[in-house]
């Protein structure tokens, strides 16, 4: 069970049942919808930004809790940050949750982030964790086209 | 082995059956995962195989692998007769009319691609439709989409009630002049719904439409007897039934694998060749081009060898017992909701957990040692009809056990105290 407590934090557990910025934007100036075809999982990214800095964000979708509050955790973190920051922590966290398991990944870094750690104990929660983030970049970039994680 | 095999243990009931001496049979089910027992309740996505059918394969490639049909040395004699024995073999399980009308594929997949293909090509104008229902595995769903994009054909859909069976009424509705072929599921992956597949061809016979059955997941677990039925086409897949992955069976009546055009063109499936015109071969290597997967066609002979042994009524009475005790243990679960609650059901039991997705749930249970299968289970249009986004699944075979189920509804109140 300490591999899975690792995975479902009680702070991912928190997130899922209450996520944040959990609603459709008006007017954003940027969107992107994510799907992971695997499981079913869907996530929309609303963005609204003004001179290089996210203003708001928020999402809409479903999915398991990992995606969830990975969405949730996502979109707290990132309100007032700049897109070059946005972009910087988007590469952080990929390592984080794909990092080899024998690697020693110093989680005092990763802020509210670490609660991520444990994924990557699960090869097959990956793309839970990730779908919010690549949909982000997809949003970001100002692509209409639907992102998948295959 | 023929149909007149002994069904060696038809007179015994459930209670008698000797699941233990059958879980040594499986060598993979001896294992541990994370450290817990296996349990493995994803059957409907595959099966495990007996010691037999992999002894086989070890056979063929170390006694007597060369290429069928061809060599007139003594290695390819054999290859030839273990080949072709099976398709004898198959024959009289399914209790085709003709060893002719049993065309070895790739799998159940490959089998509906060859027909929608075919059918397509050689019978199918523009304005024509097809019939399936909304139970479909895309893989019944997909074949004929593409077909009727290409001929500007039709995909007509029998919806299905809230328990997931087919509306019977609405499927008559869709019979008409126009209706060229019924493709239809035997039984469900995701729902276990088993359709009434007699009255449903029956139906289409008596407007002068074929009817094509996916019988991926009923051979598994049920007596399938093609003249009985009186289906046109019958496929399934061998990995489902105990037997190697990438082999597979299309059934055909024989008049209209004749009437059919070839789906691939090569070796074997050939009678002469210029550059000028090819004399397609007789049936059934009309449909099999090129060197066919003689290994694993060997390995499915000796599955079904093996489940006749078992034998069908035996193991229909074990697993109506098992799906009974899962659904009454899974009922006592306060928030869970099956999806599909067909009358007759086999094999599968699907579910969702109020609060907790299902992908948290595979993880959670995985970490238990049970194996389920969490998604859409390849049925989009079922997880939309039933509006959820995936569902759990667990899906049984005669080597699974009540202590089994008992471990299931354990790890599953652990999702449920972790997600409290």
């Amino acid at each position: 069970m300490d591999e899975l407590r690792d995975l479902y934090q009680e702070v991912i557990l928190d997130h899922n049942k209450n996520p944040k910025n959990y609603f459709q934007m008006d007017e954003p100036t940027h969107s992107a919808e994510g799907h992971n075809p695997l499981c079913g999982d869907q996530v929309e990214i609303f963005l609204k930004v003004e001179n290089d800095k996210i203003i708001d964000i928020s999402f809409q979708g479903h999915g398991c809790a990992i995606s969830k509050a990975a969405s949730s955790v996502m979109t707290s973190i990132l309100k007032g940050k700049s897109i070059a920051e946005a972009k910087y922590l988007f590469e952080k966290y990929q390592h984080l949750v794909t990092a080899d398991i024998n690697e020693a990944v110093n989680v005092d870094e990763y802020g509210h982030l670490a609660v991520f750690a444990g994924v990557r104990e699960f090869p097959m929660r990956v793309k839970c964790a990730s779908l919010s983030w690549h949909t982000l970049l997809q949003a970001l970039e100002n692509k209409t086209e639907m992102v998948t994680t295959e | 082995m023929t149909n007149t095999t002994k069904d060696f243990t038809a007179d015994t009931r459930a209670s008698h059956f000797d699941v233990e001496k059958i879980r040594k049979d499986f060598p993979i089910l001896q294992q541990e995962v994370h450290g817990k027992p296996l349990i493995y309740l994803d059957n409907a996505a595959t099966s495990q195989t007996p010691t037999v059918v992999v002894d086989a394969l070890r056979k063929y490639y170390f006694e007597y692998n060369s290429n069928v049909h061809r060599g007139v040395h003594r290695l390819s004699q054999i290859a030839t007769d273990a080949y072709e024995g099976t398709r004898k073999k198959i024959q009289h399980f399914l209790n085709a009319k003709s060893n002719e009308e049993i065309i070895f594929t790739k799998g159940t997949t490959d089998g509906i691609n060859l027909i929608a293909a075919s059918f397509g090509r050689g019978l199918i104008k523009q304005g024509d439709e097809i019939v399936i229902s909304a139970m479909e595995h895309h893989s019944n769903i997909v074949p004929w989409q593409m077909m009727c994009e290409e001929r500007g054909a039709k995909l007509r859909i029998i919806p299905i009630n809230d328990n997931g069976e087919i509306i019977f009424e609405a499927y008559e509705g869709l019979l008409n002049e126009r209706t060229k072929l019924v493709s239809i599921v035997h039984t469900s992956n995701s729902l276990g719904t088993v359709n009434p597949l007699r009255e449903i061809i029956d139906l289409a016979h008596s407007k002068g439409v074929p009817v094509l059955v996916d019988g991926a997941q009923a051979v598994p677990h049920t007596h399938v007897d093609v003249q009985a039925l009186d289906c046109d086409f019958f496929v399934f897949s061998s990995h489902k039934v105990f037997g190697p992955t990438g082999i597979g069976v299309l059934y055909g009546k024989k008049e209209w694998l004749q009437k059919l055009p070839p789906y691939q063109g090569g070796g074997d499936m050939i009678l002469n060749v210029t550059f000028e015109s090819t004399k397609f071969n007789d049936l059934p290597y009309k449909f099999e081009a090129g060197t066919p997967n003689i290994a694993d066609v060997i390995g499915l002979g000796v599955a079904i060898d093996y489940i006749q042994k078992v034998g069908y009524s035996a193991i229909s009475a074990y697993e109506n017992e098992l799906i009974r005790y899962a659904v009454q243990r899974l009922s006592e679960i306060e928030g869970l909701r099956f999806i599909g609650q067909a009358k007759k059901r086999a094999g599968a039991v699907s579910f969702v957990l109020e609060n907790v997705h299902p992908h948290d749930i595979g993880t959670i249970l995985d970490r238990e040692g049970v194996a389920v299968r969490t998604g859409h289970h390849c049925t989009q249009p079922v997880m939309q009809r039933f509006k959820v986004p995936a569902t759990t699944r667990a899906s049984f075979a005669f080597y699974n056990t009540k202590e089994e189920i008992d471990a299931l509804i354990k790890a599953l109140y652990k999702v449920i105290e972790m997600f409290s």
